[in-house]
Order: C-alpha cells, then sequence, then structure tokens
C-alpha cells in the first residue's frame, strides 16, 4: 500500500503540491486525474524519489520510501514514461531487458533476450521488433516497447505517465486494454496519470482528482459520474465553463 | 555606483557558485569511478567515439599546423640564420604545445559539443528519469565511462597528433624546404627529450577530462526542450575550450618555469 500524507512541493514561487493525502491499496488500480500543470507527474515522481517533496510522507508498506534501500525499493516498480524514454543508442530488446542485464535482477543475456522477446510478444509486438533502434518504430509501437520495459522484471508497482497521449483513439483503446490485462494479471497496484477520460474508465479502480495542489476528490470509478464535486463534473465532461477557469 | 558594485557582486557569486557546482560534480564523478558497478560496454562505447572517431579531425589538424609551423619557422629563422632549426622546433612545438592544445581543442569541440547534446536530449526526454527507475545510477552509467574513455584516449590521440604533425613538417621541409630527408628525421628525433612528450601526454589526460566532464556537467543541467539541450551544447564547448587553455598554461608553467 502507498500512502501519501501531507505532501509539498513547490518550484520556487510554483507551489505545485500543498498538501497532497492519499492512499493507493494494495492491487488497486488508482488513476489521478486533472488538468494539466496541476501536479500529476510531479505527484508520480516523488513517490519514486525522482523529485524530492519539500515537507510530508510517502510510505511503501508502511515505511517511509526515502528510508528504503534504494535499489531494492526501486525494483519493486516499474513505470511506463509519457514519451516513452527508451535509450536510442539500445536496440529495442535491450531496452526490454535492461533492469535484467544489470544490477541485483542481472541473467544471461541470451535468457534476457528470451524474457524481453517474451514480454513484446506479450505488448502485440513481433519478435522481428526485438533488434530494431527505438527511432525506427511509431510512437504507438515505442509506447508498447516502454509498456513491455516496464513490466520486464515483473514489478509489484506499475505507474503509467499518461500512457495514451500522442496516440490515435485506436491505438489508444490498445494500450489501455493492454495496461488493463496486464494489471489484472499480474495482480500489481497500479498508480496512472491521464486526463483521457476513456482511460480512465478503462483502466481504474479508483480515481482521484488533483487541483489546488490538493486531492479535490477521491473514490471508485464507479462512483466518479455520480459524484456532485463540481470540479470533478466539469473535468469529466470536459466543460469550458465551471469552478476550473479554463485560462490557466 | 552602489548597484554597478552590487551586480559586479552578483557576477562573481554566480560564477564562484558554478566553479562549485562544477566541482561537485567533478568530485561526485570520481567518487563512482572508484566504486562499482563498472559499466565495460559503456566505456568500450565511449572509447570508439571519442578515441576512435576523433582521430580523422586530430590527424588533418596536426598534419596542416605541422607544414605550417616548418614553413614559419623557416620564414622567422632564415632572418638570422637558423633556418636549419626546422626539425627541432616543428618536433617541440607539437609535442609540448601545439599537438595537445590543438587535439585537445578539436576533441572539445566534437566531443564535448556530443556528449553534452546526447546527456540533454535523454534529460529533457526522461531517458534520465528512466535510468534511476530501472534502478542505475545515471551518474556511473553515462558519465563515469565517458570521463574515462576521454581521459585514457585523448593522450592516444595526442601522441598521434604529435607524430602525424612532426611527419607534416617533414613532409613540407623535405618537398618545399630542400631539407634532406635522413637529416631532418635525425634532428627530430636526436632533440626530442622524453618530457617533451611525456608533458604533452599529461596535458592530454587534462584535457580529455575537462572535456568529458563539460559535456556531461552542461548535459546533466540542460534546461528543457530544444533550446535548453542547445545552450547546454554550447556552453560544453566554450567552457570546456576556455578551460583547457587556462589549464595548458597553468601546467606549462609547472612543468617547464624555471
Amino acid at each position: 500500500m502507498i500512502e501519501l500524507s501531507g505532501v509539498h512541493k513547490a518550484f520556487g514561487a510554483n507551489k505545485v503540491l500543498q498538501g497532497v493525502d492519499l492512499t493507493i491499496p494494495r492491487g488497486e488500480s488508482m488513476v489521478i486525474i486533472g488538468g494539466s500543470g496541476t501536479g500529476k507527474s510531479v505527484l508520480l515522481k516523488c513517490i519514486l524519489g525522482l523529485v524530492q517533496p519539500d515537507s510530508g510522507t510517502i510510505t511503501l508498506d508502511g515505511t517511509d520510501v526515502s528510508r528504503h534501500d534504494r535499489d531494492a525499493f526501486l525494483a519493486r516498480f516499474g513505470m511506463l514514461f509519457q514519451g516513452a524514454a527508451l535509450f536510442d543508442s539500445l536496440k529495442v530488446w535491450e531496452n526490454v531487458a535492461f533492469r535484467l542485464m544489470r544490477g541485483a535482477l542481472k541473467r544471461p543475456r541470451a535468457e534476457a533476450r528470451a524474457i524481453a522477446v517474451e514480454k513484446l510478444r506479450r505488448v502485440g509486438l513481433g519478435p522481428q521488433v526485438a533488434d530494431l533502434f527505438p527511432g525506427e518504430l511509431s510512437g504507438g509501437m515505442q509506447k508498447r516497447v516502454g509498456l513491455a520495459r516496464a513490466i520486464a522484471a515483473d514489478p509489484q508497482i506499475i505507474f503509467f505517465d499518461e500512457p495514451t497521449t500522442g496516440l490515435d483513439p485506436i491505438m489508444s483503446g490498445v494500450i489501455n486494454d493492454l495496461i488493463h490485462e496486464i494489471v489484472t494479471e499480474m495482480g500489481a497496484t497500479a498508480m496512472t496519470i491521464t486526463h483521457d477520460m476513456s482511460s480512465v474508465r478503462a483502466i481504474a479502480t479508483r480515481v482521484a482528482m488533483l487541483h489546488g495542489g490538493v486531492v479535490r476528490w477521491t473514490g471508485p470509478v464507479a462512483e466518479m459520474d455520480a459524484t456532485p464535486d463540481p470540479y470533478v463534473q466539469q473535468f469529466i465532461h470536459g466543460r469550458a465553463e465551471g469552478p476550473i477557469p479554463s485560462v490557466r | 555606483m552602489t548597484a554597478l558594485l552590487a551586480a559586479l557582486g552578483r557576477l562573481v557569486l554566480a560564477a564562484l557558485a558554478s566553479v562549485g557546482r562544477v566541482a561537485l560534480f567533478a568530485l561526485d564523478a570520481i567518487g563512482h569511478m572508484l566504486r562499482p558497478p563498472f559499466y565495460a560496454r559503456e566505456f568500450g562505447h565511449a572509447v570508439m567515439q571519442i578515441g576512435w572517431f576523433s582521430l580523422p579531425v586530430v590527424a588533418m589538424t596536426a598534419i596542416f599546423t605541422g607544414g605550417a609551423l616548418a614553413l614559419q619557422i623557416y620564414a622567422g629563422g632564415s632572418r638570422f640564420n637558423a633556418g636549419a632549426v626546422v626539425p627541432q622546433i616543428v618536433a617541440i612545438g607539437m609535442a609540448r604545445e601545439l599537438g595537445p592544445v590543438l587535439g585537445g581543442l578539436m576533441v572539445a569541440a566534437r566531443v564535448s559539443s556530443s556528449i553534452a547534446a546526447e546527456i540533454g536530449t535523454m534529460k529533457v526526454t526522461e531517458q534520465i528519469d528512466a535510468l534511476v527507475t530501472l534502478s542505475t545510477n545515471p551518474m556511473k552509467y553515462l558519465t563515469v565511462p565517458r570521463l574515462l574513455a576521454a581521459t585514457l584516449t585523448v593522450p592516444v590521440l595526442v601522441a598521434a597528433g604529435d607524430s602525424i604533425g612532426i611527419m607534416g613538417g617533414w613532409l613540407v621541409g623535405v618537398t618545399r624546404l630542400d631539407f634532406n630527408s635522413a637529416s631532418y628525421l635525425k634532428n627530430t628525433v636526436d632533440f626530442l627529450e622524453f618530457w617533451d612528450v611525456g608533458s604533452g601526454l599529461v596535458k592530454g589526460a587534462v584535457f580529455g577530462f575537462i572535456v568529458a566532464l563539460m559535456g556531461c556537467y552542461h548535459g546533466m543541467n540542460s534546461a528543457r526542450g530544444a533550446q535548453g539541450v542547445g545552450a547546454a551544447t554550447k556552453a560544453a564547448v566554450v567552457s570546456s575550450s576556455v578551460l583547457i587553455l587556462a589549464a595548458n598554461y597553468l601546467l606549462t608553467e609547472v612543468f617547464f618555469s624555471a
């Protein structure tokens, strides 16, 4: 279980997070929604330790994340970045097997490659893709490779940062279905950042809305449409008028 | 007047802060050099990129510089009947100064910019964050192999540049200035001392370290977007070139001041 309590983060005068309290139960798929610039990615990076919060606590299974052994802590995570963040200089299979060729999870090269090819198959990519470089792939294929890399070491927790941004609706649907299948199949805890409502409905078991640096609303996805919160209603229906200013 | 002094003070403080940040970055990198894990594949790749692929540009620079040096020394030396010292001065000039400095500057232009652009792009496309989430320290994976490779390969490039530069001088001496080939080479070999070449190689190692350090530092601290990466690249080339020239003067003082 991941618990955030009173998390604050500012960049100069820009107070991005102003006391975020959020609990992500084990095995749940939590989707964080909110407008651009509301600190969704910063929140995710705070949990991973890529950004240090100014104050507040973040715990994983009851232990403060800053006190975990760093490598052991990160070994439990997989992450799909918004732009896939594949390493240009490495072949596709080397990207997928990156964690499996270094550190505590290191395996023989042939075994790492076999696992990478299997994970690529899991996300709908054939073995012929394995020896290409990321620059030779389309955006949708890169996202799938990023997804394969995120699940390569069978992590307990997977983060998805805007997994469908920049993809056409069909490819978005494919990625959403893959994420749903993988998370269900692996029994992993998932945290997804998106403002794509079709992703929310396809992926989430719980939803949290971030606005004004705090969690404005959180609850099961089934209750999202019925909530009277005007911020949530404006966001999920994409209305220009409402409490969230359209010019920010 | 007060405002002018305040502005000057801010500039000095900012410069000192930059020096401090670079020094801390260098110390951190050196600390990582001494502790495992070590990434042999990345080191091998960096050796090829920094050393092997820089050889043509260093060779071209050296051969033309050696040739021009021979012409200048002959023209200048003839004014006081010292035209015959061309082989010796070309050799000492290439080995002590021009080989390491021009080699270092050419590597700075080619390698420092490329390292800063590559790492800067990795930063803005979240590849550095991805490395961290994959339990890989970016300092160890990206900086250490490049620093080691540059420190070890630039002296080799300098040695190659020295030889090619001296050959350029010999070529011009024999074909244009009517020197006897055998006596030109004999004068060169007899005159050069170990430390003439050794000092140049030490300079090469220092310049290689500077080139990779500046490339990695500015890449790792690149701002967002194409403009940020462009600025990082420019800063890497300018700072490494200036530092090479400053370090060259300091090392020359240390090695050769009476």
